[in-house]
C-alpha cells in the first residue's frame, strides 16, 4: 500500500476559531467548562455581590461613592449612624501612629532614621547595583549605631529621647530591623555549630535553637521582660525596648539557623573540598567560599524570616511597648474621636500598613527566588 | 613520592596545630564560657531574688489560687489550687488548639485545592484570601474579630437569632445545651461501632474488589437496597423542604411520603437519575431560597425565589450531565450501604430503647438568657481568628503537595484508562500527601503555639492563666516559666517525633 | 512468543521490518486535524491513516509538533478541528468515548512516568485491575510474564527508585502492555537515557514489532526507524512534510526541509 507523499504547499498559521481563543472563548474555558464549573462560577459571583458592595461603601470616601469620611473631616461627620470608616480619624492621630510619642519638635530625627534606611535598603536589595559588600557593612553595622544615636539623642546637642516615648511604625520597624540584622550573624554561627563535628559545639546548638523554635514568641517576650532584670547584677536596671529586642533577636535567630543551614546542605560537597584543598582553614572558607554561596541561596528565606518577624512584632503590645498596633489599640480609646467605626477604622489601617509592608516583601522575596533559580538552570 | 616515604613515621606537627586535639581545645573553650556565663546569671538571679526576699521553689503550685477563671472544662473555683489554674489553662489551649486544627484543616485543604481549580474565578478568590490573610499580622486579626466584630454585636435584648435556636449578643454565642438522657450512650456507643464497621466493609469490599475484580455480592445486593430506601428517605427530605419554597405543596405528611415513594421507585427504572436530579433541584432551591433570602434581605421575595429557582436549575444540570459522563456504576465503590450503615444504625438504637436527646433551648429573661450553653466570644474570636489565619498557609502546604505531583503521573494514569476518581486516591493523593503533612504538623504545633495569643484578648488559656495571673500573683517568674516553656517544648519535641517517623516511614524507596 | 535469546539482533529486526501490514483494519485515522495552543497554530492539516500492524516512526526538528500529535491521539491533548478516530471510537470531550480508546492504546514516556510509591508489580497491576477488573492473581500473573518479556523478572518487588533508567522504560513498557493494547504510541523513548541503555529498550521495542504491534513512535533512533520501521513521517512546524519508505526516505528525501534535516543529523 502506497502512503508515499510529499507536501507541495506549505500551510501558512491560521488565526484559531472563533469559539476557541478571544474573551468568549477564555470565558468558556475558564469560567464555564463544565457545568459544575458552572455552578461554582454563579456561585462565587453571588457571594462577591454580597461582600464587596457594602466593603466597598464602608471603606470609599464620598467622593467615590461610599460612605466613609475622608481625611480632613470632622468627628461629627464620623458619628452619623450610616458613616463608614472614620478616616478623618486616622489622618487626624497619623502622627501618633507613626512616631508614637516622640516629640514633635524633633519629628526630624525618626525622618532621618527613615530615610537612612530607605536609602541604604534600595540598592541592597537590587542586584545589579555594584559595590554590595561596602552597602552591607553601611547598613548592617554603621546604620543601626547611627540611628541609635540619632533617636536617643544625648550627643551633639541633641535632647535625649528615652525609649518610653518612641512608639508606632517607627518602633515596629526598629523591633524588626534590629531583630533581623542582629539574628543574622548569631543564626549563622548556630547553623555553623550544628554542621560542627565537634560534639560539644553541636548539641549546645541544637539545644538552643530547638528550644527557641518550641516556644511561642509571647513566653519569650514575657521571659524577656520578666527575667532579664533578674539576671542582671543587682541594681542595673535593663531598658524595657531592650528587653523586647533581646527577645526577639533570640528567637529570630533560632529561626534563622534552620533557614541558613538549609543553605549550607544545598551547598554540593564539592565547595567544601574544594575550599579545603585550596589550604584555606575553617574560617576562611566559611568567609570566602561557603557563606557567600549558601546566604546568597537563602536570600528569598532570609526575607520570609523577616516578615514573619515582621508581623510578630505586633506582639509586643502585649508586654507594653507601644508599636504601631498598639498605638492603634491605644488611640482607639480615644474620646475625642469616639463613633461607632473608630475601633474598627483603626485596625483596618493598621491591617492595611502591615499588608503593604508585607505583601511587598513577599513578592520581592519571590522576585528573588525566580532569579536565583534561573540563574542556576541547566 | 615513594622515594620520599617517610620511615620515621607521620610528620610530627605542634601539638596546638593538630585538628583533634584543637578541637578539643575549642569545645573546653566554648563550654568554659557557657558555664561561666550561666554562672554569673545563677548568681545575679540569687542575687536580686535575696534582695527582694523571694524565695524559690514549686510549693506555691498547693497554694489556694484565690482567682476565677471564666471559662473552665473542670471544676475550678477561687479556693481551688495552682496547679489546679496549670491544667485549666493548659485543657484550655488544647480546646482550642483541637477545634482551630479541625477546622483550620477543612478549610484549608478547600482553599488549597480551590487555587489549582481550573475555574479561574475560584482559584482568584482563594488566592485573594490567602494572599490578604498570610501578610497581617495574627493579633491584630484577634483584635479585629474580638473588638470589631464580637464586641460590635447587639446587647443581649436584641440578640441575632439564628435557626436552630442559636442567639448571637455581645455576650457570646449561645446554643441549645444538649441534655442527654442514660440511654444516649448506647447511641453513642452503636454511633461508634457503626463507623467502625462501615469503614471495615470498605476496606474489606475493596480488597474483594482487587483480588476478584468486582465488589462481593452481598454488599452490592445491600447497597442497591440501601440506595433505595436513602432515596426515600432523602426524596421525603427534599419534597417537605420544597413545601417551604413552594407553600401550596406542604399539604400535610402524606404528600412528601407518597412523593418519596414514587421517587424510590423511579430509581429502579432506567430513569432512576431524572429522580436523583429531581431530588437535587428541591433540595437546592430550598437551601438557595434560605441563603439567598438572608443575604439580600432587600431584594422583593420573588426575585429570591426565582434567583433560587436558577441556582436549583443549575444544580439539575450540574447533576445530570455528570451522570451522563460518568462510566458504568458498577466500577464504582457502593457508598450507599456504609453511609445507611452509620445513620441508620445508632437511629434505630435510639428508637428501640427510648432514648432521648433534649436540648435546653435558651430563653431570654430579664437580664440574660437562662438556659443553652454559652461560647464566650475571647474563645469565639480565637477560633475564628486561628481558624481563619492558619487556614491560608494549610491552604499553601496543600497546594504545593499537589503540584509537587508531577503532570507525567496523571499524564501515565490517564494514559492507563484511570478514571478521574481512581487517579486521584491511586496516584496523586498518595504522593501529594507524602508532601503535605510535614508542614502540615509544623502549621497544627504554630497554631497550638499561637493559641497563646488568647492572653492578649482575655481568653484563659495557659501563658494567660499560668504565665499571667499565677506568675503575678506569687511571683515565682522562673518556676512559672520553666514550667510554661516545659509544656511547649514537650508539643514540640512529640511533633518533630512523630514528623521523623513520618517521613522515615513514607520516604520513597531510592537506590 | 520469539525465542528472543536464539535470533541475533540483526535478525530480529530483520524480521520485524517483514511483518505484515493490514490493507483493510485502519487502527488510526487522522482527517484534516488542527490544533491551537491560545494562537499558536500548532497541528495544521494532518491527514493520516495508520492501518493495523504498521510501525511508524515520526521525525522532525524540536517544536515541530510530533509529540503533540500522538499526544492527541490519546486525547492527553485536544484537537480543535478535524477528527481522530482510534479503533473506530471518534475522540471527541465524551469521557465514556475517551476512556475507551485509553484502555486500547498505550503509551510510553521520554520520562518513564512510573509510580513511585508502589513496587514494579504494583506499578502493573494497577490499570488491569481497576480499569479492566481483572482479578489481583491474573494481574500479576500477567505482570510477571510481562517482566520476563523485558528481561527483569527480578525486580518485581523493588521500587521504581531503585532501577536504572533503562530498566525503568522497560517496566513503563511492560505496564503499558499490561492491558493488552492494540496500539502502542511511544514519545522519544530513549531521549532521557544514558547511551549504555538505549540499546536494551530499543530491543524491546523491536520484539514489539517483530509480534505485529501497531506503533507510532517519535525519535531520534533513525538506526530504529531504518531498521524496523516501515513508514517514516517527517514533520516540520507542525504538518506532515514527507513519509516513505526508510529506505527511499533515507537515501532520496524529496523535499527540501527533508533533506535539510537529514543532513543536520546523519553524518
Amino acid at each position: 500500500m502506497s502512503f508515499s507523499f510529499v507536501r507541495e504547499q506549505m500551510v501558512e498559521p491560521a488565526p484559531a476559531p472563533v469559539n476557541t481563543a478571544g474573551p468568549i472563548a477564555w470565558a468558556r474555558r475558564n469560567l464555564f467548562a463544565t457545568p459544575s464549573d458552572s455552578l461554582l462560577t454563579i456561585l462565587a459571583i453571588v457571594l462577591l455581590v454580597w461582600a464587596i458592595p457594602p466593603i466597598y461603601g464602608f471603606v470609599m470616601p464620598n467622593f467615590l461613592g461610599g460612605d466613609a469620611v475622608p481625611p480632613g473631616g470632622t468627628v461629627e461627620q464620623c458619628r452619623v449612624e450610616t458613616a463608614g470608616a472614620c478616616w478623618a480619624y486616622i489622618s487626624a492621630r497619623m502622627t501618633f501612629f507613626i512616631y508614637g510619642f516622640y516629640p514633635a519638635e524633633e519629628y526630624w530625627r525618626p525622618n532621618l532614621v527613615f530615610a537612612l534606611g530607605t536609602l541604604l535598603i534600595i540598592p541592597l536589595a537590587i542586584p545589579r547595583v555594584p559595590f554590595k559588600r561596602t552597602n552591607a557593612i553601611l547598613f548592617f553595622v554603621v546604620y543601626p549605631v547611627v540611628c541609635f544615636y540619632l533617636l536617643n539623642g544625648g550627643v551633639l546637642g541633641m535632647p535625649s529621647v528615652p525609649t518610653e516615648q518612641w512608639g508606632g511604625l517607627l518602633v515596629t520597624l526598629i523591633i524588626s530591623l534590629v531583630g533581623i540584622i542582629c539574628s543574622i550573624p548569631i543564626g549563622i554561627l548556630l547553623a555553623l555549630g550544628r554542621q560542627s563535628k565537634l560534639p560539644i559545639i553541636k548539641t549546645l546548638c541544637i539545644m538552643f535553637i530547638e528550644l527557641w523554635r518550641a516556644v511561642p514568641l509571647i513566653t519569650v517576650l514575657f521571659m524577656a521582660s520578666v527575667m532579664l532584670p533578674l539576671f542582671m547584677p543587682q541594681g542595673t536596671t535593663v531598658d524595657k525596648l531592650l528587653r523586647a529586642l533581646v527577645g526577639v533577636t533570640l528567637f529570630s535567630s533560632a529561626y534563622l539557623a534552620e533557614v541558613v543551614r538549609g543553605g549550607l546542605q544545598a551547598l554540593p560537597r564539592g565547595q567544601y573540598e574544594a575550599a579545603s584543598s585550596l589550604g584555606l582553614s575553617y574560617w576562611k572558607s566559611m568567609w570566602f567560599i561557603i557563606l557567600p554561596q549558601a546566604l546568597k541561596h537563602v536570600i528569598p528565606g532570609i526575607v520570609n524570616s523577616f516578615i514573619a518577624l515582621f508581623k510578630d512584632t505586633s506582639l509586643v503590645s502585649i508586654v507594653g511597648i507601644f508599636d504601631l498596633l498598639n498605638t492603634v489599640q491605644a488611640a482607639s480609646s480615644d474620646i475625642d474621636w469616639s463613633s461607632p467605626t473608630q475601633a474598627i477604622t483603626g485596625y483596618l489601617f493598621a491591617g492595611m500598613v502591615f499588608w503593604v509592608f508585607c505583601f511587598a516583601m513577599s513578592r520581592y522575596s519571590i522576585w528573588m527566588e525566580r532569579r536565583l533559580d534561573t540563574g542556576h538552570k541547566g | 613520592m615513594a622515594v620520599q616515604d617517610n620511615i620515621a613515621g607521620p610528620p610530627r606537627t605542634a601539638f596546638y596545630n593538630d585538628p583533634v586535639i584543637r578541637g578539643i581545645i575549642y569545645q573546653l573553650v566554648v563550654a568554659g564560657l557557657v558555664i561561666a556565663f550561666l554562672t554569673w546569671i545563677i548568681l545575679n538571679t540569687a542575687q536580686n531574688l535575696a534582695a527582694q526576699n523571694k524565695s524559690t521553689g514549686f510549693g506555691f503550685l498547693f497554694e489556694t489560687s484565690g482567682f476565677g477563671i471564666s471559662f473552665t472544662l473542670i471544676p475550678f473555683d477561687r479556693s481551688s489550687y495552682y496547679w489546679q489554674a496549670f491544667v485549666v489553662g493548659l485543657l484550655n489551649t488544647l480546646l482550642v488548639a483541637v477545634i482551630g486544627i479541625i477546622f483550620a484543616t477543612m478549610l484549608g485543604f478547600v482553599l488549597g485545592v480551590a487555587r489549582l481549580s481550573s475555574n479561574w474565578l475560584i482559584a482568584r478568590c482563594a488566592t485573594v484570601y490567602v494572599e490578604v490573610i498570610r501578610n497581617i499580622p495574627l493579633l491584630l486579626q484577634l483584635f479585629f474579630w474580638y473588638f470589631a466584630v464580637l464586641k460590635a454585636m447587639p446587647a443581649v435584648r436584641e440578640s441575632f437569632e439564628l435557626p436552630l435556636s442559636i442567639f448571637v449578643n455581645q455576650r457570646g454565642i449561645i446554643v441549645p445545651r444538649p441534655l442527654p438522657d442514660f440511654e444516649i450512650f448506647w447511641v453513642a456507643v452503636t454511633a461508634v461501632l457503626a463507623l467502625v464497621a462501615a469503614i471495615a466493609m470498605v476496606v474489606w469490599a475493596t480488597r474483594v474488589r482487587t483480588k476478584t475484580g468486582h465488589y462481593p455480592a452481598v454488599v452490592s445486593r445491600a447497597s442497591r437496597i440501601a440506595g433505595l430506601i436513602v432515596t426515600f428517605g432523602v426524596g421525603y427530605l427534599a419534597i417537605s423542604l420544597l413545601g417551604t419554597v413552594v407553600p401550596a405543596l406542604s399539604l400535610g405528611p402524606v404528600f412528601p411520603l407518597i412523593g418519596a415513594l414514587v421517587l424510590a421507585g423511579i430509581s429502579l427504572s432506567p430513569y432512576g437519575r431524572y429522580g436523583r436530579v429531581f431530588i437535587g433541584f428541591a433540595i437546592g432551591w430550598a437551601v438557595a431560597n434560605f441563603l439567598l433570602g438572608g443575604m439580600f434581605a432587600g431584594l422583593g421575595e420573588g426575585i429570591i425565589v426565582l434567583g433560587a429557582a436558577l441556582v436549583a436549575l443549575g444544580i439539575a444540570w450540574t447533576m445530570l450531565s455528570a451522570d451522563r459522563r460518568s462510566a458504568a456504576t458498577e466500577g464504582k465503590l457502593p457508598l450507599a450501604l456504609p453511609v445507611l450503615i452509620v445513620i441508620a444504625l445508632p437511629a434505630l438504637v435510639y428508637w428501640v430503647t427510648g432514648a432521648s436527646l433534649a436540648f435546653e433551648i435558651p430563653v431570654l429573661e430579664r437580664f440574660n438568657f437562662a438556659g443553652g450553653l454559652q461560647l464566650v466570644p475571647e474563645m469565639v474570636a480565637l477560633v475564628l481568628g486561628l481558624t481563619i489565619y492558619t487556614a491560608a498557609f494549610i491552604a499553601e502546604n496543600v497546594r504545593s503537595g499537589i503540584q509537587a505531583v508531577s503532570k507525567g503521573q496523571t499524564e501515565a494514569a490517564s494514559s492507563l484508562g484511570l478514571r478521574e476518581g481512581d487517579r486521584l486516591r491511586l496516584v496523586v493523593v498518595p504522593q501529594a500527601m507524602r508532601v503535605i503533612i510535614p508542614p502540615l504538623t509544623s502549621q497544627y504545633l504554630n497554631l497550638t503555639k499561637n493559641s497563646s495569643l488568647g492572653a492578649a484578648i482575655g481568653y484563659p488559656e495557659l501563658v494567660n492563666v499560668f504565665m499571667g495571673t499565677t506568675l503575678n500573683q506569687t511571683g515565682k517568674a522562673i518556676e512559672v516559666i520553666a514550667i510554661t516553656m516545659l509544656v511547649y517544648l514537650t508539643l514540640s519535641l512529640t511533633t518533630s517525633a512523630f514528623m521523623n517517623w513520618y517521613n522515615a516511614r513514607v520516604a520513597l524507596v531510592e537506590r | 512468543m520469539s525465542d528472543i535469546s536464539s535470533n541475533s539482533a540483526e535478525e530480529r529486526a530483520i524480521n520485524a521490518s517483514q511483518m505484515k501490514v493490514s490493507d483493510t483494519d485502519v487502527a488510526i485515522d487522522v482527517v484534516g486535524m488542527h490544533k491551537w495552543y491560545g494562537d499558536f497554530h500548532v497541528l495544521r492539516d494532518i491527514d493520516l491513516k495508520v492501518m493495523r500492524g504498521e510501525r511508524i516512526v515520526v521525525a522532525g526538528p524540536s517544536g515541530s509538533g510530533k509529540s503533540t500529535l500522538i499526544r492527541c491521539m490519546n486525547r492527553l491533548e485536544e484537537h480543535q478541528q478535524g477528527q481522530i478516530i482510534v479503533n473506530g471510537t471518534e475522540l471527541t470531550a465524551d469521557l465514556k468515548r475517551i476512556d475507551e480508546v485509553r484502555r486500547e492504546v498505550g503509551m510510553v514516556f521520554q520520562h518513564f512516568n512510573l509510580f513511585p510509591h508502589l513496587t514494579i508489580l504494583q506499578n502493573l497491576t494497577l490499570a488491569p485491575i481497576w480499569v479492566r477488573g481483572i482479578p489481583q492473581a491474573e494481574a500479576e500473573a500477567t505482570a510477571m510474564h510481562y517482566l520476563e518479556r523485558v528481561k527483569i523478572p527480578e525486580q518485581a518487588n523493588k521500587f521504581p527508585g531503585q532501577l536504572s533508567g533503562g530498566q525503568q522504560q522497560r517496566v513503563a513498557i511492560a505496564r503499558s502492555l499490561c492491558m493488552q493494547p492494540k496500539i502502542m504510541l511511544f514519545d522519544e523513548p530513549t531521549s532521557a537515557l544514558d547511551p549504555e541503555m538505549v540499546k536494551e529498550v530499543l530491543e524491546v521495542m523491536i520484539s514489539l514489532a517483530e509480534e505485529g504491534m501497531t506503533m507510532i513512535c517519535v525519535t531520534h533512533e533513525m538506526g530504529f526507524a531504518r531498521q524496523v520501521a516501515n513508514r517514516v513521517i517527517f514533520m516540520d512546524q507542525g504538518q506532515i512534510i514527507e513519509q516513505n519508505e526508510p529506505e527511499t526516505f533515507f537515501s532520496n528525501p524529496q523535499h527540501e526541509r527533508t533533506k535539510l534535516f537529514l543532513s543536520q543529523i546523519l553524518h
